[in-house]
């Protein structure tokens, strides 16, 4: 049978049986409502546009933090892999910044930023950098010698052979790097905003559970899945496929 | 006319225990321009590394190499084209610009493209111009390294086992054009390779080295006119010539993995 086929089954069964619980009040529809309820949720938050605002604000946010957060992740990135000392002082505590999940520092952004946008754009700086920066070394120190030493036979050298050969090489991690600090961006974001203040998808989130709405929290639930899903496999999956193809990285 | 001159190239590494190993022992050559010739030996003979430092990537201990009784080589120039064993065309570019890659600071974009694409015809691949690297076989892609190296309109070839990694009727094949781009354009070729039948049915003279430390046993010159094809009986005595040069550096290289492997 086609996998797509069994998915949607499977789906259309869960739901099935999930609405069969609570419309037979298996379960009280506080702790968790009807697939039917959440749809009405959606509608409603689509059709006022609350939801529509909420999710404007936060892919501003978002685009915002992880641009900023690609730039410097890059350029740290850059400096760590062309420079020795730099690698052994700031490389060696990227690693350890980026064990830390990047919400913990929001109770310092808002204490320099304030309550609002730029504490949460800071956490979401921070959730993209740092993984940003790890690929970029990586990309630069693992081009094929090969690449350099034909290029060199051919002239190239310095900053001409850094942009016509060592940048073009390394962008398979590029890739893969940006995709990582956009999951880390992502996760960044929502934590931030349901701990700070609105408008935006997590704010909403906290907004309804403040007042009992299950119905919208799951229903804001699923839109971040169905984004994170949809950034994932659609944009950054597609690209990091093509891109390893050509650069001969798959088998 | 001497075109390229070795004069005692000594190339010498310190091992991990601090011990010096003498990779290349007084190399002394004179190469004609115009001149295939070929360097042949057991693996570890430091061929490569040789070809590697008339290239400039690789840097003599001592000696010094001379082009054209005019320059010392220190450094990679467009003078001597190089092509590797392993293609190493950029994925990123497609069959053209991998063959623009060297003309791209010093002419015209449209000068730089008809260079490139004279050169790519040459070894036949004209229809293959807007192709990326992972759509070409290995011989394909072959070709297109030489026809790169050969864009920058260099004196010299320096070959590193171009064809080692290709089976045997694509290599058949490729040493038949080879043949061909070095009679039109009359290049100096130095060719790196193993194989003695290949450096038999190449080149004008063959360079075969020992190894322990790698030095040249002797200077074979080939002369057989071309295509070879039609003097199976004096290539082979050639082959057998080489083969009484090259037995005791095997049987040196076979001995010495014996010993490595009863002391592990």
């Amino acid at each position: 049978m086609n996998p797509l086929i069994k998915r949607i089954i499977f789906i259309v069964v869960v739901l099935g049986l999930w609405e069969l619980g609570s419309q037979l009040q298996i379960w009280s529809e506080l702790i968790l409502p009807a697939p039917s309820s959440v749809g009405v949720a959606l509608y409603e938050g689509f059709a006022n546009m609350t939801l529509v605002y909420d999710f404007v604000a936060s892919f501003r946010r978002l685009i915002i933090g992880l641009a900023i957060a690609l730039f410097i992740g890059t350029s740290i990135g850059l400096l760590i892999a062309k420079s020795k000392t730099a690698d052994d002082t700031i490389g060696s505590m990227l690693l350890a910044f980026q064990s830390v999940p990047s919400i913990v520092w929001l109770p310092l952004a808002m204490m320099w930023f304030g309550l609002n946008d730029k504490a949460v754009i800071f956490v979401v700086v921070l959730g993209g950098t740092f993984v940003m920066a790890m690929n970029v070394r990586s990309g630069i120190k693992n081009v094929s010698p090969d690449f350099i030493r034909a290029a060199r036979t051919m002239g190239a050298k310095g900053f001409d052979l850094f942009i016509r050969v060592i940048f073009p090489a390394s962008i398979p991690y590029f890739v893969t790097g940006s995709r990582l600090a956009w999951a880390f961006a992502w996760r960044a974001l929502i934590a931030g905003e349901l701990l700070s203040t609105g408008p935006g998808l997590g704010y909403t989130l906290s907004y309804a559970s403040d007042f009992g709405e299950m119905e919208l929290v799951i229903g804001v639930m699923i839109i971040i899945g169905v984004i994170g899903l949809i950034v994932d496999q659609v944009i950054f999956q597609r690209i990091e496929k093509s891109v390893a193809k050509r650069w001969g990285l798959e088998l | 006319m001497t075109f390229i001159t070795l004069d005692s190239i000594q190339k010498q590494f310190f091992d991990k225990n601090n011990q010096p190993h003498t990779v290349l022992d007084n190399i002394n050559v004179s190469i004609e321009k115009g001149e295939f010739v070929s360097i042949l030996g057991p693996s570890g003979c430091g061929k490569s590394t040789l070809l590697s430092m008339v290239a400039g990537l690789t840097q003599a201990t001592d000696g010094e190499i001379v082009i054209d009784n005019d320059y010392i080589v220190n450094g990679p120039g467009k003078d001597r084209g190089m092509v590797f064993q392993q293609a190493s065309l950029f994925p990123w570019l497609n069959v053209l610009e991998n063959v623009k890659f060297p003309l791209k600071k010093e002419m015209s974009k449209q000068k730089a493209s008809d260079q490139a694409k004279k050169y790519i015809q040459k070894v036949q691949l004209s229809s293959y111009l807007d192709h990326y690297t992972h759509e070409l076989s290995g011989g394909m892609q072959q070709r297109v390294a030489i026809a790169r190296a050969l864009a920058m309109n260099p004196e010299i070839l320096l070959m590193d086992e171009p064809f080692g990694a290709l089976d045997e009727q694509t290599r058949t094949l490729l040493h038949d054009q080879l043949e061909q781009i070095w009679i039109d354009t009359k290049k100096t070729v130095l060719f790196v390779t193993h194989s003695i039948n290949e450096s038999i049915k190449l080149s004008d003279r063959i360079l075969v080295m020992g190894t322990q430390p790698g030095r040249i046993l002797t200077d074979i010159k080939v002369d057989l006119p071309r295509p070879r094809t039609n003097y199976k009986e004096q290539m082979l005595r050639i082959e057998d010539e080489i083969m009484q040069y090259l037995k005791s550096e095997i049987d040196k290289v076979v001995q010495e993995e014996l010993n490595n492997e009863s002391t592990h």
